[in-house]
């Protein structure tokens, strides 16, 4: 590839490959002070479909290790959010050395909150948010859940807000680093933000998982009790390598269900999840 | 109409170190070795595994068998219940359909 940059998030060191140099600069400075792998667990490219594209129309599309062999090429000008989703395409599909959640995580005193839902649900936005208050954050796409501990292993990506996200965290951490924004993707306005320093310095130093929380937002203030059927099953299903991982992901999820209080929360600002978080976790953490 | 009886179904249950059973609150995990594939089950499934044991069994042993370690009620429809869960189980993969011995 003309262009190349490699980076580590956690544990997974990706090598990002690009026809144009545009996206691999922004990632250089958005990731500066990521530390440099050297060694590769996934490759990401973006490259232009044709030759003649590359200068007429230029559009990346997102090959790797893994490739979702009907993913649309995405505009030039949403060239790292395509690096960003090749990066999460790798984790979701090859990664196997911890059970993946989709799901975000902080940290307080070694204990995580893993907060896990739909898209939309704010789970991205509330980690990003306690992050700037007093919690470490540890990722806002996936936890990852060691096999053998228990422990949940940070992977602390660039923070990718959405919509009506980008400005409540503009307003709440105004001298946190953002990436350009990008309008009209496939999920609407997307912003990047590079995660508190503390999250980077610390993206080795693991959490014992101490409360798992399904938030909702857009609902009356509200806490409900989950059955842990329910919870194993919802997990599973935001799992992207729990079949993958056989008996040892089976093992580890049964564990973590049974050792983590769960319930889900309902909320329609910002102030309201932080109460709530703040009264489940001196609850029940 | 043949005038003939259909012979009585019999099961076996997937041999027991090829299942991890886990109970959880009100219902019970069972992974499958030999598939990779997680059950999630409610009662009486879990009983009716453990009280096969290895043994080729009908319903109506499963049945007996149940009756005498639970408290059951004798309701009329509790063996085609039983039946049912078996032929259920059977397509599962976890217990296996046997040629009457």
């Amino acid at each position: 590839m003309r262009h190349e940059f490699h980076v580590r998030v956690g544990p997974a060191a990706f090598r990002i490959g690009s026809d144009w140099r545009a996206p691999i600069d922004q990632m250089r400075a958005l990731y500066a002070d990521y530390p440099a792998a050297d060694f590769t667990d996934f490759t990401v490219r973006l490259e232009a479909a044709r030759f003649l594209r590359r200068f007429l129309r230029p559009s990346a599309a997102i090959n790797g290790d893994y490739r979702l062999p009907d993913a649309a090429p995405l505009p030039l000008g949403q060239g790292l959010l395509a690096a960003e989703m090749g990066m999460n395409l790798q984790m979701a599909l090859g990664w196997r050395r911890q059970l993946i959640l989709h799901a975000s995580a902080v940290e307080r005193e070694g204990r995580a909150l893993i907060m896990t839902g739909a898209s939309g649900s704010g789970k991205s936005t509330l980690s990003a948010m306690l992050g700037q208050k007093n919690w470490r954050f540890m990722g806002d796409e996936f936890a990852l859940i060691d096999m053998v501990s228990g422990d949940a292993v940070p992977y602390p990506r660039l923070i990718s807000l959405k919509n009506e996200a980008i400005a409540a965290m503009q307003k709440h951490a105004p001298d946190a680093r953002f990436g350009p924004l990008m309008q009209g993707t496939p999920k609407g306005d997307i912003r990047h933000m590079v995660p508190p320093a503390p999250a980077i310095v610390r993206m080795q130093a693991r959490a014992k998982p101490a409360l798992l929380l399904f938030p909702r937002f857009g609902y009356e203030p509200a806490v409900r009790e989950i059955d842990a059927g329910e919870v194993f099953m919802r997990l599973t299903q935001a799992s992207t390598n729990y079949v993958a991982l056989g008996e040892a992901g089976f093992e580890a999820l049964t564990r973590f269900v049974q050792n983590i209080p769960a319930r889900a929360i309902d909320y329609q600002s910002g102030e309201q999840a932080e109460a709530l978080v703040n009264q489940l976790w001196d609850q029940l953490a | 109409m043949s005038g003939t009886a259909s012979p009585i179904q019999h099961y076996r249950a997937e041999k027991a170190g090829e299942l991890i059973i886990q109970p959880l609150d009100i219902m019970t995990l069972i992974y499958h070795r030999r598939s990779g594939i997680t059950h999630i089950v409610a009662d009486p499934v879990p009983q009716i595994l453990e009280i096969m044991k290895q043994d080729i069994v009908t319903a109506g042993d499963v049945m007996q068998r149940l009756t005498d370690i639970f408290d059951l009620e004798n309701r009329p429809d509790s063996g085609a219940v039983i039946s049912e869960r078996l032929k259920e189980l059977s397509l599962l993969g976890l217990v296996e359909m046997i040629d009457a011995p």
